[in-house]
Protein backbone atom coordinates (compact mmCIF):
# COMPACT_ATOMS: atom_id res chain seq x y z
CA UNK A 1 0.00 0.00 0.00
CA UNK A 2 1.43 3.38 -0.95
CA UNK A 3 2.17 6.02 1.67
CA UNK A 4 -0.28 8.51 0.22
CA UNK A 5 -3.08 5.97 0.23
CA UNK A 6 -2.28 5.00 3.84
CA UNK A 7 -2.32 8.65 4.93
CA UNK A 8 -5.63 9.21 3.19
CA UNK A 9 -7.15 6.19 4.98
CA UNK A 10 -5.90 7.55 8.29
CA UNK A 11 -7.39 10.96 7.56
CA UNK A 12 -10.73 9.58 6.29
CA UNK A 13 -11.09 7.33 9.33
CA UNK A 14 -10.75 10.21 11.75
CA UNK A 15 -13.04 12.40 9.68
CA UNK A 16 -15.81 9.80 9.56
CA UNK A 17 -15.71 9.15 13.29
CA UNK A 18 -15.59 12.86 14.12
CA UNK A 19 -19.37 13.60 14.15
CA UNK A 20 -20.14 10.72 16.53
CA UNK A 21 -17.17 11.59 18.67
CA UNK A 22 -18.27 15.24 18.85
CA UNK A 23 -21.77 14.31 20.00
CA UNK A 24 -20.51 11.82 22.55
CA UNK A 25 -17.98 14.33 23.87
CA UNK A 26 -20.56 17.11 24.15
CA UNK A 27 -23.39 15.12 25.69
CA UNK A 28 -21.60 12.34 27.59
CA UNK A 29 -17.94 13.04 28.34
CA UNK A 30 -18.13 16.74 29.21
CA UNK A 31 -21.31 16.33 31.32
CA UNK A 32 -19.79 13.37 33.14
CA UNK A 33 -16.70 15.39 33.98
CA UNK A 34 -18.97 18.21 35.10
CA UNK A 35 -20.88 15.74 37.27
CA UNK A 36 -17.70 14.62 38.99
CA UNK A 37 -16.73 18.25 39.62
CA UNK A 38 -20.22 19.07 40.94
CA UNK A 39 -20.06 16.13 43.35
CA UNK A 40 -17.31 18.00 45.19
CA UNK A 41 -19.15 21.35 45.29
CA UNK A 42 -21.64 22.36 47.92
CA UNK A 43 -24.15 23.84 45.55
CA UNK A 44 -27.89 24.01 45.07
CA UNK A 45 -29.80 24.45 41.85
CA UNK A 46 -30.43 28.19 42.37
CA UNK A 47 -26.76 28.91 43.01
CA UNK A 48 -25.44 26.93 40.08
CA UNK A 49 -26.14 29.69 37.55
CA UNK A 50 -23.76 32.00 39.34
CA UNK A 51 -21.09 29.33 39.78
CA UNK A 52 -17.81 30.33 38.11
CA UNK A 53 -14.44 28.63 37.73
CA UNK A 54 -13.10 30.61 40.68
CA UNK A 55 -15.71 29.21 43.06
CA UNK A 56 -14.70 25.57 42.57
CA UNK A 57 -13.63 23.70 45.66
CA UNK A 58 -12.90 20.17 46.78
CA UNK A 59 -15.40 19.34 49.49
CA UNK A 60 -16.41 15.90 50.66
CA UNK A 61 -19.46 17.29 52.42
CA UNK A 62 -21.84 15.91 49.77
CA UNK A 63 -20.50 12.40 50.14
CA UNK A 64 -20.71 12.62 53.93
CA UNK A 65 -24.28 13.92 53.73
CA UNK A 66 -25.35 11.33 51.16
CA UNK A 67 -23.76 8.36 52.94
CA UNK A 68 -25.17 9.46 56.30
CA UNK A 69 -28.59 10.39 54.93
CA UNK A 70 -31.58 8.54 56.33
CA UNK A 71 -32.44 5.55 54.22
CA UNK A 72 -29.29 5.58 52.07
CA UNK A 73 -28.05 2.16 53.10
CA UNK A 74 -31.56 0.73 52.84
CA UNK A 75 -31.75 2.11 49.29
CA UNK A 76 -28.31 0.70 48.47
CA UNK A 77 -29.44 -2.71 49.70
CA UNK A 78 -32.72 -2.47 47.75
CA UNK A 79 -30.80 -1.54 44.60
CA UNK A 80 -28.48 -4.51 44.97
CA UNK A 81 -31.32 -6.95 45.67
CA UNK A 82 -33.29 -5.52 42.76
CA UNK A 83 -30.35 -5.76 40.33
CA UNK A 84 -29.29 -9.27 41.37
CA UNK A 85 -32.83 -10.71 41.45
CA UNK A 86 -33.73 -9.10 38.13
CA UNK A 87 -30.57 -10.39 36.47
CA UNK A 88 -31.03 -13.93 37.77
CA UNK A 89 -34.72 -14.01 36.86
CA UNK A 90 -34.20 -12.53 33.42
CA UNK A 91 -31.43 -14.98 32.52
CA UNK A 92 -33.32 -17.99 33.93
CA UNK A 93 -36.54 -17.12 32.09
CA UNK A 94 -34.71 -16.35 28.85
CA UNK A 95 -32.71 -19.59 29.04
CA UNK A 96 -35.77 -21.74 29.83
CA UNK A 97 -37.65 -20.27 26.88
CA UNK A 98 -34.71 -20.52 24.49
CA UNK A 99 -34.35 -24.22 25.34
CA UNK A 100 -38.10 -24.83 25.14
CA UNK A 101 -38.28 -23.26 21.67
CA UNK A 102 -35.23 -25.07 20.32
CA UNK A 103 -37.02 -27.81 18.47
CA UNK A 104 -39.18 -26.60 15.57
CA UNK A 105 -42.95 -26.97 15.76
CA UNK A 106 -45.91 -25.44 13.98
CA UNK A 107 -46.35 -21.84 15.04
CA UNK A 108 -42.87 -21.46 16.53
CA UNK A 109 -42.22 -18.33 14.47
CA UNK A 110 -45.39 -16.75 15.81
CA UNK A 111 -44.50 -17.67 19.41
CA UNK A 112 -41.03 -16.14 18.94
CA UNK A 113 -42.59 -12.91 17.72
CA UNK A 114 -45.17 -12.74 20.53
CA UNK A 115 -42.71 -13.31 23.38
CA UNK A 116 -40.65 -10.32 22.21
CA UNK A 117 -43.56 -7.94 22.75
CA UNK A 118 -42.73 -7.02 26.38
CA UNK A 119 -39.27 -5.91 25.26
CA UNK A 120 -40.52 -3.45 22.63
CA UNK A 121 -43.51 -2.17 24.58
CA UNK A 122 -43.10 1.48 25.61
CA UNK A 123 -42.22 1.41 29.33
CA UNK A 124 -44.94 3.87 30.18
CA UNK A 125 -47.61 1.76 28.48
CA UNK A 126 -46.32 -1.35 30.23
CA UNK A 127 -46.35 0.26 33.68
CA UNK A 128 -49.81 1.73 33.11
CA UNK A 129 -51.26 -1.65 32.17
CA UNK A 130 -49.52 -3.43 35.05
CA UNK A 131 -50.75 -0.80 37.51
CA UNK A 132 -54.29 -1.44 36.24
CA UNK A 133 -53.82 -5.20 36.59
CA UNK A 134 -52.75 -4.71 40.20
CA UNK A 135 -55.31 -2.01 41.05
CA UNK A 136 -57.01 -2.75 44.40
CA UNK A 137 -60.45 -1.54 43.20
CA UNK A 138 -60.88 -2.90 39.70
CA UNK A 139 -57.74 -4.91 38.99
CA UNK A 140 -58.15 -8.56 37.99
CA UNK A 141 -55.24 -9.75 40.17
CA UNK A 142 -57.02 -8.73 43.36
CA UNK A 143 -60.32 -10.01 41.98
CA UNK A 144 -58.76 -13.44 41.45
CA UNK A 145 -57.13 -13.30 44.87
CA UNK A 146 -60.35 -12.49 46.67
CA UNK A 147 -62.60 -14.76 44.68
CA UNK A 148 -60.44 -17.86 44.33
CA UNK A 149 -57.46 -17.61 46.69
CA UNK A 150 -59.26 -16.54 49.84
CA UNK A 151 -57.58 -13.13 50.31
CA UNK A 152 -59.35 -11.22 53.11
CA UNK A 153 -58.96 -7.80 51.53
CA UNK A 154 -57.50 -6.40 48.31
CA UNK A 155 -53.75 -5.77 48.45
CA UNK A 156 -52.39 -2.53 47.05
CA UNK A 157 -49.39 -4.38 45.66
CA UNK A 158 -47.39 -1.34 44.53
CA UNK A 159 -47.40 0.43 47.91
CA UNK A 160 -47.34 -2.51 50.34
CA UNK A 161 -43.93 -3.18 51.84
CA UNK A 162 -44.49 -6.76 52.96
CA UNK A 163 -47.06 -9.30 54.05
CA UNK A 164 -46.68 -12.21 56.45
CA UNK A 165 -46.71 -15.61 54.81
CA UNK A 166 -46.41 -18.49 57.28
CA UNK A 167 -44.87 -16.14 59.81
CA UNK A 168 -42.22 -14.70 57.45
CA UNK A 169 -42.38 -11.19 56.01
CA UNK A 170 -42.42 -11.39 52.20
CA UNK A 171 -41.66 -8.16 50.31
CA UNK A 172 -44.59 -7.28 48.04
CA UNK A 173 -43.83 -4.11 46.11
CA UNK A 174 -40.18 -5.06 45.60
CA UNK A 175 -41.19 -8.47 44.25
CA UNK A 176 -43.61 -6.74 41.89
CA UNK A 177 -40.97 -4.38 40.45
CA UNK A 178 -38.50 -7.26 40.10
CA UNK A 179 -41.06 -9.42 38.28
CA UNK A 180 -41.94 -6.48 36.05
CA UNK A 181 -38.31 -6.01 35.07
CA UNK A 182 -37.83 -9.74 34.47
CA UNK A 183 -40.93 -9.68 32.26
CA UNK A 184 -39.63 -6.66 30.37
CA UNK A 185 -36.09 -7.93 29.87
CA UNK A 186 -36.24 -11.72 29.44
CA UNK A 187 -36.96 -11.45 25.68
CA UNK A 188 -33.52 -9.94 25.07
CA UNK A 189 -31.83 -12.78 26.98
CA UNK A 190 -33.99 -15.21 25.02
CA UNK A 191 -32.88 -13.66 21.71
CA UNK A 192 -29.17 -13.80 22.49
CA UNK A 193 -29.32 -17.31 23.91
CA UNK A 194 -31.32 -18.55 20.92
CA UNK A 195 -28.74 -17.08 18.55
CA UNK A 196 -25.93 -18.75 20.48
CA UNK A 197 -27.76 -22.10 20.70
CA UNK A 198 -28.12 -22.11 16.91
CA UNK A 199 -24.35 -21.84 16.62
CA UNK A 200 -23.64 -24.91 18.82
CA UNK A 201 -22.22 -27.59 16.50
CA UNK A 202 -24.73 -30.44 16.15
CA UNK A 203 -21.93 -33.06 16.30
CA UNK A 204 -21.15 -32.15 19.92
CA UNK A 205 -24.64 -33.01 21.07
CA UNK A 206 -24.96 -36.06 18.84
CA UNK A 207 -21.71 -37.46 20.21
CA UNK A 208 -22.92 -36.98 23.78
CA UNK A 209 -26.22 -38.70 23.00
CA UNK A 210 -24.43 -41.63 21.36
CA UNK A 211 -22.31 -41.91 24.50
CA UNK A 212 -25.52 -42.35 26.48
CA UNK A 213 -25.94 -38.89 28.00
CA UNK A 214 -29.44 -38.04 29.21
CA UNK A 215 -31.09 -34.74 28.17
CA UNK A 216 -30.13 -33.00 31.42
CA UNK A 217 -26.58 -34.32 31.12
CA UNK A 218 -26.36 -32.99 27.58
CA UNK A 219 -27.50 -29.61 28.87
CA UNK A 220 -25.13 -29.62 31.84
CA UNK A 221 -22.01 -30.85 30.06
CA UNK A 222 -22.46 -29.80 26.43
CA UNK A 223 -24.83 -26.83 26.11
CA UNK A 224 -24.09 -24.92 29.32
CA UNK A 225 -20.34 -24.62 28.67
CA UNK A 226 -21.15 -23.34 25.17
CA UNK A 227 -23.57 -20.76 26.57
CA UNK A 228 -21.33 -19.62 29.44
CA UNK A 229 -19.82 -16.70 27.53
CA UNK A 230 -23.14 -15.25 26.41
CA UNK A 231 -24.66 -15.81 29.86
CA UNK A 232 -21.79 -13.91 31.47
CA UNK A 233 -22.13 -11.01 29.02
CA UNK A 234 -25.92 -10.88 29.38
CA UNK A 235 -25.61 -11.07 33.16
CA UNK A 236 -23.17 -8.17 33.17
CA UNK A 237 -25.34 -6.01 30.91
CA UNK A 238 -28.56 -6.77 32.78
CA UNK A 239 -26.93 -6.09 36.14
CA UNK A 240 -25.61 -2.73 34.94
CA UNK A 241 -28.94 -1.73 33.40
CA UNK A 242 -31.02 -2.85 36.41
CA UNK A 243 -28.68 -1.25 38.93
CA UNK A 244 -29.16 2.15 37.32
CA UNK A 245 -32.84 1.68 36.43
CA UNK A 246 -34.90 4.72 37.28
CA UNK A 247 -37.82 4.78 34.87
CA UNK A 248 -39.49 1.44 35.62
CA UNK A 249 -39.33 1.75 39.40
CA UNK A 250 -40.36 5.41 39.37
CA UNK A 251 -43.34 4.80 37.09
CA UNK A 252 -44.55 1.74 38.99
CA UNK A 253 -44.14 2.73 42.63
CA UNK A 254 -42.41 6.12 42.74
CA UNK A 255 -40.10 4.48 45.28
CA UNK A 256 -42.90 3.56 47.72
CA UNK A 257 -43.30 0.30 49.60
CA UNK A 258 -39.60 -0.42 50.10
CA UNK A 259 -38.66 -0.01 46.44
CA UNK A 260 -36.62 3.17 46.76
CA UNK A 261 -33.53 2.41 44.67
CA UNK A 262 -30.53 4.75 44.50
CA UNK A 263 -31.54 6.00 41.03
CA UNK A 264 -34.85 7.24 42.45
CA UNK A 265 -32.92 8.95 45.25
CA UNK A 266 -30.79 10.76 42.65
CA UNK A 267 -33.97 12.09 41.07
CA UNK A 268 -35.39 13.15 44.45
CA UNK A 269 -32.17 14.98 45.37
CA UNK A 270 -32.06 16.66 41.96
CA UNK A 271 -35.69 17.68 41.43
CA UNK A 272 -37.43 17.66 44.81
CA UNK A 273 -34.58 18.95 46.98
CA UNK A 274 -32.69 20.78 44.20
CA UNK A 275 -29.47 19.58 45.85
CA UNK A 276 -27.12 19.31 42.87
CA UNK A 277 -24.10 18.37 44.96
CA UNK A 278 -25.82 15.44 46.66
CA UNK A 279 -27.36 14.18 43.41
CA UNK A 280 -23.95 14.31 41.69
CA UNK A 281 -22.26 12.57 44.60
CA UNK A 282 -24.81 9.75 44.41
CA UNK A 283 -24.15 9.50 40.66
CA UNK A 284 -20.40 9.24 41.20
CA UNK A 285 -20.91 6.51 43.81
CA UNK A 286 -23.15 4.57 41.41
CA UNK A 287 -20.54 4.82 38.65
CA UNK A 288 -17.80 3.56 40.94
CA UNK A 289 -19.89 0.56 42.03
CA UNK A 290 -20.84 -0.25 38.42
CA UNK A 291 -17.21 -0.14 37.33
CA UNK A 292 -16.44 -3.16 39.54
CA UNK A 293 -18.38 -5.86 37.63
CA UNK A 294 -17.27 -4.33 34.33
CA UNK A 295 -13.58 -4.54 35.26
CA UNK A 296 -14.05 -8.08 36.60
CA UNK A 297 -15.70 -9.11 33.34
CA UNK A 298 -13.05 -7.56 31.11
CA UNK A 299 -10.29 -9.15 33.21
CA UNK A 300 -11.98 -12.57 33.24
CA UNK A 301 -12.68 -12.72 29.52
CA UNK A 302 -9.41 -11.11 28.58
CA UNK A 303 -10.90 -8.87 25.97
CA UNK A 304 -10.79 -5.14 26.11
CA UNK A 305 -13.35 -4.63 23.39
CA UNK A 306 -16.50 -6.42 22.35
CA UNK B 1 -28.36 -50.56 31.60
CA UNK B 2 -31.99 -50.69 32.66
CA UNK B 3 -31.64 -47.88 35.19
CA UNK B 4 -30.11 -45.52 32.66
CA UNK B 5 -32.95 -46.07 30.24
CA UNK B 6 -35.40 -45.34 33.03
CA UNK B 7 -33.66 -42.09 33.72
CA UNK B 8 -33.80 -41.13 30.06
CA UNK B 9 -37.48 -41.93 29.78
CA UNK B 10 -38.37 -40.01 32.94
CA UNK B 11 -36.30 -37.00 31.91
CA UNK B 12 -37.81 -36.95 28.46
CA UNK B 13 -41.33 -37.14 29.86
CA UNK B 14 -40.75 -34.41 32.48
CA UNK B 15 -38.90 -32.12 30.09
CA UNK B 16 -41.63 -32.58 27.50
CA UNK B 17 -44.25 -31.36 29.99
CA UNK B 18 -41.97 -28.53 31.14
CA UNK B 19 -41.40 -27.43 27.56
CA UNK B 20 -45.12 -27.05 26.92
CA UNK B 21 -45.58 -25.28 30.27
CA UNK B 22 -42.72 -22.83 29.62
CA UNK B 23 -43.92 -21.95 26.12
CA UNK B 24 -47.54 -21.54 27.24
CA UNK B 25 -46.49 -19.50 30.26
CA UNK B 26 -44.25 -17.23 28.18
CA UNK B 27 -46.94 -16.59 25.58
CA UNK B 28 -49.52 -15.86 28.29
CA UNK B 29 -47.13 -13.55 30.15
CA UNK B 30 -46.11 -11.70 26.98
CA UNK B 31 -49.52 -11.30 25.37
CA UNK B 32 -51.81 -11.32 28.44
CA UNK B 33 -51.16 -7.83 29.81
CA UNK B 34 -51.34 -6.28 26.34
CA UNK B 35 -54.67 -7.99 25.60
CA UNK B 36 -55.94 -6.93 29.01
CA UNK B 37 -55.04 -3.32 28.19
CA UNK B 38 -56.92 -3.51 24.89
CA UNK B 39 -59.99 -5.07 26.52
CA UNK B 40 -60.02 -2.53 29.33
CA UNK B 41 -59.79 0.34 26.83
CA UNK B 42 -63.07 -0.66 25.15
CA UNK B 43 -65.05 -1.68 28.25
CA UNK B 44 -67.29 0.95 29.85
CA UNK B 45 -65.73 1.70 33.25
CA UNK B 46 -68.82 0.89 35.39
CA UNK B 47 -68.75 -2.64 33.93
CA UNK B 48 -65.05 -2.99 34.83
CA UNK B 49 -65.62 -1.84 38.40
CA UNK B 50 -68.62 -4.18 38.80
CA UNK B 51 -66.84 -7.22 37.37
CA UNK B 52 -63.05 -6.92 37.00
CA UNK B 53 -62.75 -10.39 35.45
CA UNK B 54 -65.54 -10.06 32.89
CA UNK B 55 -65.18 -9.67 29.16
CA UNK B 56 -67.12 -7.14 27.10
CA UNK B 57 -70.15 -8.68 25.42
CA UNK B 58 -70.37 -8.54 21.63
CA UNK B 59 -72.60 -5.46 21.65
CA UNK B 60 -70.96 -3.49 24.44
CA UNK B 61 -67.65 -2.46 22.83
CA UNK B 62 -67.13 1.21 23.43
CA UNK B 63 -64.20 2.80 21.59
CA UNK B 64 -65.01 6.32 22.81
CA UNK B 65 -62.05 6.24 25.25
CA UNK B 66 -59.69 6.52 22.26
CA UNK B 67 -61.40 9.71 21.12
CA UNK B 68 -61.14 11.23 24.58
CA UNK B 69 -57.49 10.24 24.98
CA UNK B 70 -56.44 11.63 21.60
CA UNK B 71 -58.56 14.79 21.34
CA UNK B 72 -56.97 18.13 22.26
CA UNK B 73 -57.74 19.65 25.66
CA UNK B 74 -59.94 22.41 24.25
CA UNK B 75 -62.33 19.75 23.05
CA UNK B 76 -62.49 17.89 26.34
CA UNK B 77 -59.80 15.35 25.49
CA UNK B 78 -56.41 14.63 26.99
CA UNK B 79 -54.25 15.86 24.12
CA UNK B 80 -52.50 12.60 23.31
CA UNK B 81 -52.48 13.26 19.56
CA UNK B 82 -50.42 16.38 20.24
CA UNK B 83 -47.98 14.41 22.41
CA UNK B 84 -47.69 11.84 19.63
CA UNK B 85 -46.83 14.59 17.15
CA UNK B 86 -44.08 15.83 19.50
CA UNK B 87 -42.71 12.32 19.92
CA UNK B 88 -42.81 11.77 16.18
CA UNK B 89 -40.73 14.90 15.55
CA UNK B 90 -38.22 14.02 18.25
CA UNK B 91 -37.95 10.36 17.25
CA UNK B 92 -37.63 11.04 13.50
CA UNK B 93 -34.99 13.74 14.05
CA UNK B 94 -33.05 11.44 16.39
CA UNK B 95 -33.27 8.57 13.92
CA UNK B 96 -32.01 10.58 10.95
CA UNK B 97 -29.13 12.09 12.90
CA UNK B 98 -28.15 8.81 14.58
CA UNK B 99 -28.21 6.84 11.34
CA UNK B 100 -26.19 9.52 9.55
CA UNK B 101 -23.52 9.63 12.27
CA UNK B 102 -23.35 5.89 12.71
CA UNK B 103 -23.11 5.13 8.97
CA UNK B 104 -19.91 7.16 8.85
CA UNK B 105 -18.57 5.83 12.15
CA UNK B 106 -19.44 2.20 11.42
CA UNK B 107 -17.84 2.33 7.98
CA UNK B 108 -14.65 3.74 9.48
CA UNK B 109 -14.69 1.11 12.23
CA UNK B 110 -15.12 -1.76 9.76
CA UNK B 111 -12.99 -0.73 6.77
CA UNK B 112 -10.45 1.89 7.72
CA UNK B 113 -7.35 1.63 9.84
CA UNK B 114 -6.64 4.83 11.68
CA UNK B 115 -4.91 5.94 14.85
CA UNK B 116 -7.09 5.41 17.93
CA UNK B 117 -9.71 3.25 16.22
CA UNK B 118 -9.89 0.66 19.00
CA UNK B 119 -9.95 3.35 21.67
CA UNK B 120 -12.85 5.07 19.92
CA UNK B 121 -14.77 1.79 19.62
CA UNK B 122 -14.21 1.07 23.30
CA UNK B 123 -15.37 4.56 24.20
CA UNK B 124 -18.63 4.11 22.29
CA UNK B 125 -19.25 0.82 24.08
CA UNK B 126 -18.64 2.52 27.43
CA UNK B 127 -21.17 5.22 26.51
CA UNK B 128 -23.73 2.51 25.79
CA UNK B 129 -23.28 1.15 29.31
CA UNK B 130 -23.12 4.50 31.03
CA UNK B 131 -25.91 5.12 33.58
CA UNK B 132 -28.44 7.58 32.17
CA UNK B 133 -29.47 8.70 35.63
CA UNK B 134 -25.86 9.70 36.42
CA UNK B 135 -25.65 11.85 33.28
CA UNK B 136 -29.06 13.32 34.01
CA UNK B 137 -27.74 15.50 36.84
CA UNK B 138 -24.99 17.41 34.99
CA UNK B 139 -27.06 17.53 31.77
CA UNK B 140 -29.91 19.08 33.72
CA UNK B 141 -27.53 21.71 35.09
CA UNK B 142 -25.60 22.37 31.87
CA UNK B 143 -28.66 22.51 29.62
CA UNK B 144 -30.29 24.77 32.17
CA UNK B 145 -27.37 27.17 31.93
CA UNK B 146 -27.49 27.06 28.13
CA UNK B 147 -31.25 27.57 28.12
CA UNK B 148 -31.80 24.26 26.35
CA UNK B 149 -34.14 22.69 28.91
CA UNK B 150 -37.66 22.64 27.59
CA UNK B 151 -36.49 22.55 23.98
CA UNK B 152 -37.08 19.58 21.71
CA UNK B 153 -33.72 20.05 19.87
CA UNK B 154 -31.95 19.74 23.23
CA UNK B 155 -33.76 16.47 23.82
CA UNK B 156 -32.86 15.23 20.33
CA UNK B 157 -29.19 15.92 21.07
CA UNK B 158 -29.34 13.77 24.21
CA UNK B 159 -31.21 10.95 22.50
CA UNK B 160 -28.67 11.09 19.69
CA UNK B 161 -25.79 10.57 22.11
CA UNK B 162 -27.63 7.74 23.82
CA UNK B 163 -28.51 5.87 20.62
CA UNK B 164 -25.52 6.43 18.34
CA UNK B 165 -23.34 3.79 20.08
CA UNK B 166 -25.97 1.04 19.64
CA UNK B 167 -26.69 2.14 16.09
CA UNK B 168 -22.99 2.06 15.31
CA UNK B 169 -22.64 -1.39 16.83
CA UNK B 170 -25.57 -2.75 14.81
CA UNK B 171 -24.43 -1.16 11.55
CA UNK B 172 -20.93 -2.53 12.02
CA UNK B 173 -22.42 -6.01 11.80
CA UNK B 174 -24.31 -5.21 8.61
CA UNK B 175 -21.31 -3.52 6.97
CA UNK B 176 -19.09 -6.48 7.78
CA UNK B 177 -21.46 -8.59 5.69
CA UNK B 178 -20.71 -6.46 2.59
CA UNK B 179 -17.87 -8.19 0.71
CA UNK B 180 -14.68 -6.12 0.56
CA UNK B 181 -14.10 -7.32 -3.00
CA UNK B 182 -17.17 -5.43 -4.24
CA UNK B 183 -15.85 -2.22 -2.73
CA UNK B 184 -12.40 -2.81 -4.18
CA UNK B 185 -13.91 -3.39 -7.60
CA UNK B 186 -15.74 -0.06 -7.33
CA UNK B 187 -12.49 1.64 -6.30
CA UNK B 188 -10.70 0.14 -9.29
CA UNK B 189 -13.46 1.57 -11.45
CA UNK B 190 -12.53 4.99 -10.11
CA UNK B 191 -15.02 5.56 -7.31
CA UNK B 192 -13.93 7.84 -4.50
CA UNK B 193 -14.45 6.79 -0.87
CA UNK B 194 -17.66 8.82 -0.72
CA UNK B 195 -18.97 7.20 -3.89
CA UNK B 196 -18.09 3.74 -2.59
CA UNK B 197 -20.11 4.38 0.58
CA UNK B 198 -23.09 5.96 -1.15
CA UNK B 199 -23.30 3.75 -4.25
CA UNK B 200 -22.05 0.37 -3.00
CA UNK B 201 -22.10 -0.04 0.77
CA UNK B 202 -25.36 1.72 1.61
CA UNK B 203 -27.54 -0.04 -0.99
CA UNK B 204 -26.17 -3.42 0.08
CA UNK B 205 -26.71 -2.66 3.77
CA UNK B 206 -30.10 -1.01 3.23
CA UNK B 207 -32.16 -3.57 5.19
CA UNK B 208 -29.73 -3.24 8.07
CA UNK B 209 -29.97 0.53 7.84
CA UNK B 210 -33.76 0.30 8.11
CA UNK B 211 -33.57 -2.03 11.11
CA UNK B 212 -31.07 0.24 12.87
CA UNK B 213 -33.24 3.28 12.20
CA UNK B 214 -36.29 1.50 13.58
CA UNK B 215 -34.43 0.53 16.73
CA UNK B 216 -33.29 4.10 17.32
CA UNK B 217 -36.82 5.33 16.66
CA UNK B 218 -38.19 2.95 19.27
CA UNK B 219 -35.71 4.08 21.92
CA UNK B 220 -36.46 7.76 21.26
CA UNK B 221 -40.23 7.17 21.19
CA UNK B 222 -40.13 5.27 24.51
CA UNK B 223 -37.67 7.40 26.48
CA UNK B 224 -39.01 8.82 29.72
CA UNK B 225 -36.32 10.13 32.11
CA UNK B 226 -34.98 13.04 30.07
CA UNK B 227 -38.43 13.96 28.81
CA UNK B 228 -39.52 14.16 32.45
CA UNK B 229 -36.53 16.27 33.48
CA UNK B 230 -36.60 18.68 30.55
CA UNK B 231 -40.21 19.00 29.44
CA UNK B 232 -42.32 18.48 32.57
CA UNK B 233 -43.27 22.15 33.08
CA UNK B 234 -44.37 22.70 29.47
CA UNK B 235 -47.41 20.61 28.60
CA UNK B 236 -47.37 21.64 24.91
CA UNK B 237 -44.02 19.94 24.44
CA UNK B 238 -44.75 16.67 26.25
CA UNK B 239 -43.80 13.47 24.47
CA UNK B 240 -46.00 10.37 24.64
CA UNK B 241 -44.05 8.75 27.48
CA UNK B 242 -44.36 11.85 29.63
CA UNK B 243 -47.96 12.49 28.57
CA UNK B 244 -49.24 9.03 29.47
CA UNK B 245 -47.28 8.99 32.75
CA UNK B 246 -48.72 12.38 33.75
CA UNK B 247 -52.25 11.28 32.86
CA UNK B 248 -51.76 8.26 35.10
CA UNK B 249 -50.99 10.66 37.99
CA UNK B 250 -54.29 12.48 37.57
CA UNK B 251 -57.59 10.74 38.14
CA UNK B 252 -58.10 9.91 34.48
CA UNK B 253 -60.65 7.11 33.91
CA UNK B 254 -58.94 3.76 33.47
CA UNK B 255 -60.31 3.05 29.96
CA UNK B 256 -58.94 6.40 28.72
CA UNK B 257 -55.57 5.60 30.27
CA UNK B 258 -55.55 2.19 28.60
CA UNK B 259 -56.63 3.71 25.28
CA UNK B 260 -53.68 6.11 25.56
CA UNK B 261 -51.27 3.29 26.35
CA UNK B 262 -52.52 1.24 23.42
CA UNK B 263 -52.31 4.23 21.09
CA UNK B 264 -48.66 4.95 21.93
CA UNK B 265 -47.80 1.25 21.68
CA UNK B 266 -49.26 0.55 18.25
CA UNK B 267 -46.59 2.41 16.20
CA UNK B 268 -43.60 0.74 17.84
CA UNK B 269 -45.02 -2.77 18.04
CA UNK B 270 -46.25 -2.60 14.42
CA UNK B 271 -42.84 -1.40 13.25
CA UNK B 272 -41.13 -4.07 15.27
CA UNK B 273 -43.26 -6.92 13.97
CA UNK B 274 -42.68 -5.72 10.39
CA UNK B 275 -38.92 -5.67 10.73
CA UNK B 276 -38.56 -8.36 13.36
CA UNK B 277 -36.19 -10.72 11.54
CA UNK B 278 -33.83 -7.92 10.55
CA UNK B 279 -33.81 -6.36 13.99
CA UNK B 280 -33.17 -9.63 15.74
CA UNK B 281 -30.24 -10.53 13.53
CA UNK B 282 -28.77 -7.05 14.00
CA UNK B 283 -29.10 -7.06 17.77
CA UNK B 284 -27.65 -10.52 18.27
CA UNK B 285 -24.91 -10.25 15.66
CA UNK B 286 -22.19 -10.68 18.27
CA UNK B 287 -23.82 -13.55 20.13
CA UNK B 288 -22.79 -16.42 17.86
CA UNK B 289 -19.17 -15.80 18.59
CA UNK B 290 -19.95 -16.20 22.30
Amino acid sequence: MSGARRRREEWHGRLLVAPTLAVVAAVVLVPFAAGVVLAFQEVRLIEVRALGWGDLEVSFANFARVLGGSGFWAAARTTLVYAVATTAGSLAAGLALALALRRPFRGRGLVRGVVLVPYVLPVVAATTVVAALLNPQYGPVNAVGERFLGWDAPVDVLTTRDVEVAGFPVPVALTAVVLFEVWKSFPLAFLFLTARLQAVPAELEEAAVVDGASPTQVFRHVLLPQLAGVLALLGLLRFIWSFQNFTDVYLLTGGAGGTEVVAVRVYTELVTRADIGAASALGVLMTVVLAVPLVVYVRATGRGRV
Amino acid sequence: MRRRWDRHAVERRVLGVLRVAVVAGAVAAAAGPVLYGVVLSVRPFPDVAADPLGLPGPGSWDPSAYGRALAPEERGGFGLAGFMANSLVVAVATTLAAVACSVLGAYAAVRLRFFGRDAVNGLFLAVYLFPGIVLAVPLFVLFGRLGLTGSLPGLVLIYLAQTVPVALYMLRGYFQAVPVSVEEAAEVDGCSRRQVIVRVVLPMALPGLAATGLYVFMIAWNEFLFALLFLAPDRDRWTVALGVARLADFSVPAPVLMAGSVAVTVPVVAGFLLAQRLLVSGLTAGAEKG
